[in-house]
């Protein structure tokens, strides 16, 4: 259904345009028509929303789908089927796959694969260089005339400080940011943890918190001589937000991002080895939570992003040490922030529903994360005190890999619109959500 | 009096003080089994106890198959190279077929941390922790706390040095938990590099010099160095390492009269102990593997469960709690 659609009843919420009211929207040929009380559209589909808030359709700037190459832990279908089912109607995909996407007719593949199942707006990364090797850069021109948004080697962090300057330098002609998993590998060696009391604990290899800070501030120097958008992916460590912070201070040019396992979950949470519990950049300590969580609020984070990483169950059965770095998060991401801060006054709904809209699209200059008229009529509902439990059995993603099995959360997607068309409600997948 | 209520043994930082006491008690009633001329019971008779040891092992493996072969156990041993561990099969599967075969206990050694826990939760049977990686090695944990108070006659109020590879020790993390919860004072000695400052926050003491650690020190475990640390670059030399940290009779000379030495084997001679000090008065190793059995006896027969079934059972020898008994040679 691309016609017309009336949400009525709902707290439209959507900080682009600073608005928080009880208010209707209508959606006409897959765009925002109006926003106003009491609208009338005859013959109109209609999508009650009371108690409800409606918000622009949620961006997740940092989700691997695995395709191509990894199709048993992900596919562009279930992947996006998660995003839905999460809020998210805008992913923006690494390119760690296998190849690599560091050649156009990747993302064109990647863009065309995503149009058939019809679900999000896929928009891709390409690679820094070639093969996430850190020895060639990639065309970096052609691959954003192809449709990439970003550059990124997550994962495999571009090591020589040259061919980082470099990359951010020749990036400029794109105007796209460099996306930088931030991970001095000599630092980080076999380390599984966060290096600290857990780690001592356990008898576990530690990522001390320099493995991310001591690359933050190296490629900061370098943004900050050649320019160059730097954008700082998952966001962990407490002085990485300072770096961060004083950065912005001095106008460089960075943005960053912030996990909702990295707001809610510290290193005690691997006392049991549980591999759910790994990932990278690892949990870090309480306060490391705590400025990660104030760094979110006055703005030095930009966005919440998941880091979607899906794993087979057999992968993640290894153990703690041989288990693959990564969680899922597309599905719990808005329900945990919620019951693990908004609901308990550690932060504002508007600031959490900017950091998931507004907030990624302008790190991206994406037109979308708003419900200004004209729009594309991207759209998420949620019911902000709806309860429910996480159940593995109900993932529309491959990966049960959730640190948060088990947890009670508050806070549900009941509807998702992407380019006008209902696809999302209560649960059902509709109007080619089956795909 | 506490009973023991635990399906497994993984480390001694999650057992209360009740629980390390009554395993210290049950050790020293198989101890005394143990000077009998007959020193088997049939405590485990009809009960099977895998050995799995993923990781070479010699003393260890020893210690628990005797334990368990004078518990009258059946016994079925794996070992690192033979096992289909090499041939692609996870640990847990592994632990998955064992269980399959109704075994009651699975002793497991592996070099990575964390996998008897992972083990535990996904089987039902008992699982002893015989070495995770550099986390835990409960059972040489409750040798030591053995040993010392069979040597000391208390463990509470001692001063007692851990020194050497803190940071890569099973030994040096169980030994620390169960002398703390029995109220010694432990100090961690090493290099900065093999020594985690962040220890202290758990209570330990932690020292850069070992004339400076056993300055009233009652008991010191020197831990062994693996060889690899110094191509890791822990330490840049072998030799700088003994000057600074390896026990040898000038740095005893300092120390209370009364230290004891201790150390889990094996020992790198001329490394963390010198000759001297390693066969010296001073020294306990040996008996360390003398009670190694007993500790090894207690654990088996508590995990097992079979305490609970024949409280009794350790009066008896094999040959006397059954009505047929066998023929005595030349009785006819």
């Amino acid at each position: 259904m691309t016609g017309r659609i009336l949400i009525q009843g709902g707290r439209v919420l959507d900080p682009s345009q600073g608005m928080d009211e009880a208010a209707d929207l209508l959606i006409e040929n897959g765009k925002v028509s109006r926003i106003g009380k009491n609208l009338k559209a005859d013959g109109a589909q209609t999508i009650s929303a009371k108690g409800k808030v409606v918000a622009p359709g949620f961006i997740d700037l940092h989700v691997h789908l695995r395709t191509p190459g990894q199709e048993h832990k992900e596919t562009i279908l279930t992947g996006s089927r998660a995003a839905i089912r999460g809020g998210f109607t805008t992913i923006c995909t690494m390119a760690n796959t296998d190849p690599v996407v560091d050649s156009p007719n990747l993302i064109e593949f990647l863009k065309s694969e995503s149009a058939k199942v019809g679900l999000v707006n896929l928009l891709p990364y390409g690679a820094v260089t070639m093969g996430l090797k850190g020895e060639t850069l990639t065309e970096m021109g052609e691959l954003a005339s192809a449709g990439a948004v970003g550059f990124s080697d997550d994962g495999m962090p571009v090591a020589n400080a040259g061919m980082m300057r470099r990359a951010l330098e020749y990036s400029r002609m794109t105007h796209l940011p460099v996306i930088d998993h931030c991970e001095e590998k000599s630092l980080s060696g076999h380390g599984v943890v966060h290096e600290g009391l857990t780690a001592a604990r356990l008898g576990l290899a530690g990522i001390p918190a320099e493995a991310e800070t001591v690359m933050i501030a190296r490629d900061l120097l370098l943004a900050q001589s050649v320019g160059g958008r730097l954008h700082v992916a998952h966001l962990s460590t407490a002085e990485g937000v300072e770096l961060i912070r004083a950065a912005k201070k001095k106008k460089i040019q960075v943005t960053a991002e912030v996990t909702p396992h990295h707001l809610s979950l510290s290193e005690e949470a691997l006392s049991t080895y549980d591999s759910r519990f790994k990932m990278n950049p690892p949990l870090r300590t309480q306060r490391d939570l705590e400025a990660l969580r104030e760094g979110l609020k006055d703005g030095t984070i930009d966005a919440v992003a998941t880091d979607h990483a899906p794993h087979s169950a057999a992968e993640k059965e290894q153990g703690l040490v041989q288990a693959p770095f990564g969680v899922v998060g597309l599905e719990t991401a808005l329900a945990v922030l919620m019951t693990e801060m908004v609901h308990r006054g550690a932060l504002k709904l508007e600031t959490l529903v900017d950091a998931l809209t507004r907030r990624p699209a302008n790190t991206l200059g994406l037109d979308r994360g708003t419900l200004k008229t004209g729009a594309v009529a991207d759209v998420t509902i949620f019911d902000p005190e709806a309860e429910w439990v996480v159940e593995a059995g109900a993932f529309a993603s491959k990966g049960i890999n959730t640190p948060f099995l088990g947890w009670r959360l508050k806070g549900r997607v009941t509807d998702v619109l992407a380019g006008g068309r209902h696809l999302y409600h209560g649960e059902q997948f509709m109007n080619g959500g089956f795909a | 009096m506490t009973r023991w209520t635990r399906k497994d043994l993984l480390g001694l930082e999650e057992l209360t003080q009740e629980e390390l006491e009554l395993l210290l008690q049950q050790a020293q009633a198989f101890k005394e089994v143990s000077l009998r001329p007959i020193k088997k019971v049939p405590a485990l008779r009809g009960r099977t106890v895998a050995l799995c040891f993923l990781e070479p092992s010699t003393r260890t493996r020893a210690s628990f198959e005797l334990a368990a072969k004078r518990l009258s156990a059946d016994i079925l041993s794996f070992q690192g190279a033979s096992s289909s561990i090499v041939k692609g099969e996870s640990v847990l599967d592994t632990a998955r077929n064992i269980e399959a075969m109704r075994v009651d206990v699975l002793v497991l050694r592996h070099n990575t941390s964390g996998v008897a826990a992972m083990v535990a939760r996904g089987i039902r049977c008992s699982v002893v922790n015989a070495g995770d990686g550099s986390h835990e090695h409960p059972t040489q944990g409750l040798v030591d706390l053995y040993t010392i108070r069979e040597k000391k006659g208390k463990i509470e109020g001692l001063n007692v040095v851990i020194v050497g590879d803190i940071l890569h020790s099973r030994v040096a993390r169980s030994d620390f938990w169960g002398l703390t919860k029995l109220g010694a004072k432990v100090t961690l000695c090493g290099p900065p590099t093999l020594v985690p400052a962040v220890m202290e926050n758990l209570g330990a003491r932690i020292s850069y010099r070992l004339e400076e650690a056993l300055d009233g020190a009652d008991v010191v475990i020197a831990l062994r160095l693996q060889l690899e640390r110094q191509q890791e670059q822990y330490i840049p030399s072998f030799r700088e390492y003994t000057r600074l940290y390896g026990i040898d009779r000038a740095k005893l000379e300092r120390a209370k009269p009364d230290l004891i030495v201790m150390h889990p084997g094996p020992v790198n001679r001329g490394l963390e102990l010198s000759p001297e000090v390693a066969d010296g008065p001073q020294s306990v190793i040996l008996d360390q593997v003398t009670n190694g059995i007993a500790v090894r006896m207690a654990v088996l027969y508590l995990v097992s469960g079979a305490h609970q079934e024949s409280p009794d059972v350790l009066s008896k020898t094999p040959f006397e709690n059954k009505i047929s008994r066998p023929p005595v040679a030349g009785s006819k």
